[in-house]
């Protein structure tokens, strides 16, 4: 992967990422595919074009720390740290496999890169936001990203986070919401009401942006000018797609758990120009 | 033992410039002195235990020694989750302080009475869990804390309990103390019963009864050497704890025992009955409601003895 941060090149690595993520799924059995693809965006953009890291450096004191509490799309980390340079070919084939380093949801220190253990949602905004007070008390100017979820959003625990973060100033700490509309069982706004989300984060005290999580140079553009001078800290509703990239997984929540066999995989790939 | 807490919080805040002391949003003027002289290690994370617990995870995760510290049943049972993933599962170094143990708060009604706490905490993976029984053994387990390198459990009683020692006692985590040798029965304290504990062991003294006390503070991991000698040396072992007999330190003692090929002690459990208290009532009150005064403590005693 270059280091070109053009959008082309960004868009380019996405796909290839979404190729390998239906691989994956396909040779590990393993599902919450849906949830893998919706995001793989935002990690591309984090990792190629926002994040300050070094790879070869992964524990380095004043990097900047991307946390996946949505911790079902443990794919998408895997396989970016994976094209990013920091988990080997491999670990990344002992995914899901017995004794292999990866399980279905990430663990913390289990492989270089992975910064928290998540899996039960609502943890990652709490721990994200210890690591950005640590920045703060530390004088450090890294900054914390956190993915989550929109059904990760009906546990209480992100809205004490939440509530917490302003207080503090924390204009480090940044919640990205991967808003595809769909949680486990059904489309979030009938589970819970959710909507206005954007709202809500900002009626809690947060500099809050809207913006299509599909858009590469959209989501550069928000991530990059954080902190963003508002003394707050930072919530990006991303809208997606779940499923985004294959056309028969698109808003198909049947594939929030199924596993795609090897024609669908062929046919995904051709539809992603990869095969 | 809440302000003997405070004091050797601050002093060791003095000495170790990682120690971050956050708060469920009680404890504020006791800490004056602590946030006055140490501004940026002092946070009141407001009435959310949970996050408190992940929030302290997170400043694990970066090199700091947090404390998290709130009223025992909150601290624990409420953030059980925090604890176990955030803490617990990622090993991190951070120190959970419960005010108000046992039937502390009992007057506040059950909700704040803490007898299933270190059932629950004692159940998972990494975590160490000790109970002071005096203020000088708070002072002496929160400094015996830091010096490891995973998660621990403090589990505190309130204020102005009964002194049992007379200064911070050469205490070590994992070990007990035998505070006065008997040849009768053992009597096993774990916490905020100490003070009781003595009191029974002079009352039996008096009835005729030598008794052994033997303080164990560290309920995980246990001092099992230490319970190998006593249950091959005493043919009656009784545990002492202000926490229900389900899950506590008598249970962990008994799990211990039920793993041994023999053993020649008989072993009774103390603590407080399977069921809440709704009426009102205060500490005095609560202790005679689940049966764990000094003359209850006896009578279990002496009923057990003419088994």
């Amino acid at each position: 992967m270059t280091a070109d941060r053009s959008k082309d090149n960004l868009d380019s690595i996405a796909r290839t990422v979404r190729g390998d993520l239906v691989k994956l799924s396909n040779s590990a059995r393993t599902p919450h595919l849906g949830s893998s693809l919706s995001c793989a965006d935002i990690l591309v953009v984090l990792y190629w074009n926002v994040l300050n890291l070094t790879p070869e450096k992964p524990d380095l004191i004043d990097r900047d720390r991307f946390i996946l509490s949505k911790g079902h799309a443990a794919t998408t980390l895997y396989v970016v740290l994976n094209r990013r340079g920091y988990i080997s070919d491999d670990v990344l084939k002992s995914y899901a496999i017995p004794g292999g380093l990866l399980p279905e949801h990430p663990i913390y220190g289990s492989a270089p890169g992975i910064e928290a253990t998540s899996g039960s949602l609502g943890h990652g905004l709490s721990l994200g936001l210890g690591m950005a007070l640590s920045a703060k008390i530390n004088s450090f100017s890294y900054r914390v990203f956190i993915l989550l979820s929109d059904g990760e959003c009906n546990e209480g625990t992100v809205w004490e986070a939440a509530l917490m973060a302003p207080a503090q100033g924390l204009d480090n700490l940044v919640a990205i919401v991967d808003f595809n509309k769909w949680q486990a069982t059904g489309k979030s706004e009938e589970i819970t009401a959710i909507q206005p989300l954007a709202e809500k984060f900002e009626s809690f005290g947060w500099s809050t942006y809207e913006i299509d999580g599909h858009q590469t140079n959209e989501i550069s553009n928000i991530l990059n000018k954080v902190p963003d001078g508002s003394g707050k800290p930072v919530a990006v509703i991303a809208h997606t797609v779940k499923g985004k990239g294959v056309s028969f997984m698109e808003n198909d929540n049947n594939w929030h758990y199924r596993i795609p066999n090897d024609k669908e995989v062929l046919n995904a790939m051709r539809e992603l120009e990869l095969a | 033992m809440r302000a003997a807490f405070a004091e050797e919080i601050e002093t060791i805040a003095g000495l170790d410039e990682r120690v971050i002391l956050l708060s469920g949003d009680i404890g504020n003027r006791m800490f004056d002195s602590l946030k006055a002289r140490y501004p940026n290690r002092f946070y009141n994370c407001g009435v959310a235990e949970a996050n408190m617990a992940s929030v302290a995870a997170g400043l694990a995760m970066c090199g700091h020694r947090p404390v998290t510290y709130t009223i025992t049943a909150f601290n624990t049972i409420r953030c059980l989750e925090q604890i176990r993933v955030d803490i617990c599962l990622q090993n991190l170094p951070v120190i959970i302080v419960g005010v108000g143990g046992g039937l502390s708060y009992a007057s506040l009604n059950a909700t704040h009475h803490a007898l299933e706490d270190i059932a629950c905490l004692r159940s998972l993976p990494n975590m160490t869990i000790v109970c002071p029984g005096d203020a000088w053994e708070v002072r002496a387990a929160i400094r015996a804390a830091f010096d490891l390198d995973g998660p621990v459990y403090i589990r505190l009683a309130k204020k102005n309990e009964p002194l049992v020692h007379e200064d911070v006692p050469d205490f070590s985590i994992g070990k007990g103390m035998i505070i006065k040798s008997g040849e009768d029965i053992c009597l096993l304290n774990s916490g905020s019963l100490l003070p009781i504990t003595v009191d029974v062991t002079r009352m039996l003294a008096d009835k005729g009864v030598s008794a052994q006390l033997v303080n164990m503070p560290t309920v995980k991991p246990l001092d099992v050497d230490l319970l190998s000698n006593i249950f091959s040396q005493f043919s009656h072992v009784f545990t002492l704890e202000e926490h229900s007999v389900i899950g506590g330190f008598g249970s962990a003692v008994a799990e211990w025992l039920a793993d041994q090929k023999s053993t020649k002690a008989h072993l009774t459990r103390i603590g407080t009955d399977d069921r809440f208290m709704v009426e009102a009532g205060d500490q005095e009150y609560a202790r005679f409601f689940f049966g764990i005064t000094a003359e209850q403590i006896i009578e279990k005693v002496s009923q057990s003895l003419t088994l």
